[in-house]
């Protein structure tokens, strides 16, 4: 019961993660002309915050340990 | 090979691919052994969100607004985030209810109302009708672009070509008949069909390797890898705008905008609600997919800009529609391989939504708009009629029909109209405003009827007139002023700028204006008037879903049925086989015997109802019911005395099981208590045996030298002087022995008598020193004293503490070496407290020993040498004596330099706050 309760409130905090992570203002600092890996900046941070929100998910619900 | 025999071949054989997994899965799931009973194939069925709009839209959204693509895809992963709050409970009450569609269970949750139903599949099926036609365009408008293969011609559609001639007509038709075949094989009283969920996964799995495919092939084959696609860009100046956040004007607030549209549309679509609502197998799925879903989002859109990118400077001023790059990049390679698995994709990716949007709307228009109409019009000639399942399934199949005729015929009309090419997102502002009736009807008790009609309606006009109107204006079905200069030429109710509200974008604009309408009056109107009986029970139902305790539906429900007349109406929209087999099961599982004249029970109405609801949706399946039972109407307050019973009963159960926990507890310290007992028990008879063992060794030498006496009369003086000496003293021994153990038998049980009292610790040292000089005078050592005065008070019973102290200088002088001995006594101040200390110069005692001494009856040193001449109880007694006064005793040795004895005790305040309530200071007074 514990551990459930725990993995819903990971997944409760990867969901406000994501919120602030895709929106303004965060969204506005990563929007410069600069580029990381030869990827313009904006498109490798949003796809990257993306990727971590979803890993964030998984882990909160596949961890067994927590 | 791209000819029109080979695509049509294509798509048959694909379409036939579809049918025989359906197939296939349909039949697992007649032989209990689900094909889809897996969280994968779940999520890749909710996939079904990426339609031809996604497949080939997102590329030429991502040409016009770079990221602005994203999004409608990141709205669904944050939902997903609190899938187990918002989906779980949907599914809980719609397995609960037997709910089977949107309109269904909004119209379910407040009363079980026609009218609600109604206008919830109204508003359904406009939104989502211009959408369908959106995937006839988008495939009929592929086939065209392969037929003018290699050529990459974009042909604008001639209004004028005959529907004979129109290649989308066909597709229309197919689809139709493909979705008949799908959905509506047989009625099933919960509405599920796994084989189309099966083909569904299939065609995500087909869609995402088809994109990705030319997603690769864009990157890697045309460019060398994304690192060269965007240095290519740097020559392309006018393209550098797609680079940065927010390139199309929509602003921040756009992008917030479709986050949350899309979040809510991933919810409530009709073709989602079916996917991951009705059609689950299992709510355990739900965990899994609930990252596995958002994960194929990431990969269907990682090569979108890639794709979007490429194409516009592959195709740099050649007029190529950005919406075909996906289709026209290979073919401008002339892979025609490739292209054709991008057909395939396509068709995929608009077969999937149009199958399961049509089949949810069909479930919907017959069970919610149709049936109603027909049970109260043509009542009588229904209730004739002994099995309307085929009517049923007629019905169905005409709405699939109807609803991908309707579709067609938009798609004819609107062309290249913006009304078609901007209906994704106004789709989903028309679906988001059901989110206040149902987010609010399953966590707020209060709202009504009439709330739900009030707030979807407004939100439903309010979207018509602020984004559906200025759709068809743009595409010039209306004329332009409407949009320049309002209404009725009123400046205020221009349909973009309502109210003079302006500098957003037009969905952030219709989101504000539809949901403020929504959900004003929703709340509005449910505040004017407290829930009725029906709505209040239905409240209940949905807001309490997720409670552990059964459904409590069946209890609100008093009125007379008989068996058969209940499984008599069943069997007529079921099939009577269906109906039979279904109420034999039941009355199996809850006793009661089947087809006589006997009175039904609540639980068998509920059932009953619950069954139809499957088959005509909830209100007709109330209405039915009615119909053949007397129903005597509960009133509102016996219906909250049942609810109140209910919820008593649930804290009488919640009351219970604190009850047992603590019963258990107390069983474990009970059980913890007689352990302690038992040890008790097992110490005092080790006691026993050691003070009898004690007390036999001064008793024997007492008897020996008695005899001794005895026997020999004729004995020496001296020597019968020095052996009565010895009687005496092991007589004295024995009582001291005696008086020892009596007086730890005592402190140990704790019936001691204590006398506490605050005194000077100098004063009780001094004294007993004075006791003991007798002893160290013999010895011929030495005691050095080292007492400050002024020492504050501590707590102590006075003759006890006498006790310790002379125990401790006894046990010194014992041990001092004749004529030299030095024994120093020390008090010294602690911060919480006084420490003694007794050093002598004795032999020492060994680390091993040194806890061993304070054990009862353990003497160690020259023991085996030299007769024992303590009772081996002093240091026992004294160190329970000053753990009871709250200090410590211990002893600090260097074999062969000495002894050191200490003690603590605390100050008299602090001692006297915790154990203190125990002692009796009042009577010390008069000692000391």
């Amino acid at each position: 019961m514990q551990r459930r309760i725990l993995g819903r409130d990971r997944l409760v905090a990867a969901f406000f993660a994501g919120c602030v992570l895709f929106n303004y203002p965060l969204l506005s600092v990563f929007d410069r002309p600069s580029e990381v890996f030869d990827i313009p900046m904006i498109f490798a941070y949003i796809f990257f915050a993306w990727a971590l929100v979803i890993a964030l998910m998984a882990w909160a619900i596949e961890a067994r340990s927590g | 090979m791209l000819q029109a025999p080979v695509l049509i071949a294509a798509s048959l054989l694909y379409l036939g691919l579809l049918f025989a997994v359906a197939w296939w899965g349909d039949r697992r799931a007649d032989q209990g052994r689900s094909l889809i009973d897996s969280a994968t194939i779940y999520a890749l069925s909710m996939a079904v969100y990426c339609t031809t709009w996604t497949f080939y839209g997102s590329v030429g959204r991502a040409a016009v607004s770079g990221i602005g693509f994203l999004p409608v895809y990141l709205g669904p992963t944050l939902v997903m985030a609190l899938g187990w709050f918002i989906l779980l409970k949907m599914i809980r009450i719609v397995k609960a209810n037997r709910i089977t569609s949107i309109a269904d269970f909004i119209s379910s949750r407040y009363g079980k109302s026609h009218l609600l139903g109604g206008l919830v599949t109204i508003i359904a099926v406009v939104g989502i009708v211009p959408y369908i036609a959106l995937q006839l365009k988008a495939v009929s408008s592929t086939v065209a672009l392969l037929l003018g293969y290699p050529d990459i011609v974009m042909l604008p559609r001639s209004p004028t070509m005959s529907v004979a001639a129109d290649i989308s007509f066909y597709i229309a038709l197919i689809l139709a008949a493909f979705t008949i075949v799908f959905g509506t094989r047989h009625l099933d009283a919960t509405e599920r069909h796994e084989g189309m969920v099966a083909a569904i996964a299939l065609e995500s799995v087909v869609k995402l390797v088809a994109f990705i495919a030319v997603g690769v092939f864009v990157t890697y084959g045309l460019y060398g890898g994304f690192g060269d696609i965007f240095e290519h860009l740097a020559t392309h100046p006018e393209l550098q705008r797609l680079t940065t956040a927010i390139p199309s004007g929509q602003g921040y607030t756009g992008w917030f905008s479709l986050i949350v549209l899309s979040a809510l549309a991933v919810l409530f679509l009709p073709r989602q609600f079916q996917v991951a609502v009705v059609e689950n197998v299992n709510e355990s799925h739900l965990r899994r997919a609930a990252w596995l879903f958002p994960l194929y989002l990431l990969l269907i859109n990682i090569f979108v800009l890639p794709i979007a990118l490429g194409g516009l400077m592959h195709f740099a001023g050649e007029g190529v529609d950005a919406d075909t790059f996906v289709l026209t990049l290979p073919m401008s390679q002339r892979q025609e391989g490739l292209a054709l698995l991008v057909f395939i994709g396509g068709l995929s990716a608009g077969t999937g939504m149009v199958i399961v949007e049509t089949i949810a709307l069909s479930t919907m228009v017959c069970n919610d708009l149709v049936m109603p109409l027909l049970l109260r019009h043509r009542r009588l000639g229904l209730a004739e009629s002994k099995d309307l399942s085929g009517l049923l399934l007629g019905i169905r199949r005409g709405a699939i029909v109807l609803i991908l005729l309707l579709g067609y015929c938009y798609f004819r009309l609107a062309g290249e109209a913006y009304a078609l090419v901007a209906i994704g997102l106004i789709s989903f502002a028309a679906v988001a405003q059901f989110a206040p009736a149902i987010i609010g009807g399953m966590y707020w008790r209060g709202g009504t009827r009439g709330g739900a009609l009030a707030g979807l309606l407004a939100g439903f006009v309010v979207w018509g007139y602020t984004l559906l109107l200025p759709s068809f204006a743009k595409s010039g079905w209306l004329p332009g002023d409407f949009l320049t200069q309002g209404l009725f030429g009123i400046e205020l109710l221009r349909p973009l700028q309502l109210f003079g509200l302006s500098g957003i974008d037009e969905i952030s604009h219709c989101l504000f204006w539809s949901f403020l309408a929504n959900i004003g009056a929703y709340v509005g109107v449910s505040l004017l008037r407290p829930p009725m009986v029906a709505e209040a029970t239905q409240a209940t139902v949905f807001v309490d879903a997720l409670q552990e305790t059964g459904p409590i539906g069946a209890v609100l429900w008093r009125g007379r049925a008989k068996v058969s007349d209940l499984q008599e109406l069943v069997g007529r929209f079921l099939g009577p086989a269906r109906a039979e087999v279904a109420f034999a099961g039941h009355l199996r599982r809850h006793g009661g015997r089947q087809g006589d004249k006997q009175e039904a029970d609540a639980r068998l109405v509920q059932f009953a109802e619950s069954l139809l609801a499957g088959a005509i949706g909830s209100a007709s399946a109330r209405v039915m019911v009615a119909s053949v039972a007397k129903e005597e109407p509960l009133s509102i307050e016996e219906v909250m005395h049942i609810l109140d019973e209910a919820s008593q009963l649930r804290t009488y159960s919640r009351e219970l099981e604190r009850k047992s926990r603590e019963l258990t507890a107390a069983t474990l310290e009970l059980r913890e208590a007689n352990e302690r007992l038992q040890e008790l028990d097992r110490v005092k008879d080790d006691i026993m045996s050691s003070v009898t063992h004690e007390l036999r060794t001064p008793l024997t030498s007492i008897r020996a030298f008695s005899e001794l006496l005895r026997d020999d009369p004729r004995m020496h003086l001296p020597d019968r002087e020095r052996f009565l000496g010895l009687i005496v003293s092991e007589t004295e021994r024995l009582t001291r022995l005696i008086n020892q153990t009596l007086d730890l038998a005592k402190i140990e049980s704790g019936r001691a008598d204590w006398n506490a009292c605050e005194l000077d610790l100098k004063e009780v040292i001094e004294q007993s020193v004075a006791a003991t000089s007798q002893l160290f005078r013999e010895k011929e050592a030495h005691v050095d004293l080292d007492l400050p005065d002024n020492l504050p008070q501590i707590m102590g019973d006075r003759d006890r503490l006498i006790q310790v102290m002379l125990n401790l200088l006894s046990n010194a002088a014992k041990f001092l070496p004749p004529g030299s001995g030095r024994v120093r006594v020390v008090l010294s101040l602690l911060a919480d407290g006084l420490q003694v200390s007794v050093t002598d110069n004795g032999p020492g005692i060994r680390p091993q020993d040194q806890e061993l001494i304070f054990e009862k009856f353990r003497q160690v040193g020259d023991t085996m040498t030299a007769k024992p001449s303590g009772t081996g109880l002093g240091l026992p007694i004294s160190r329970r004596i000053v753990e009871h006064l709250g200090g410590r005793l211990w002893v600090e040795s260097v074999p062969g330099e000495g002894a050191t004895f200490l003690f603590t005790l605390p100050f008299a305040l602090q001692h006297e706050l915790a154990v203190g309530q125990h002692e009796q200071p009042g009577q010390c007074g008069g000692r000391g």
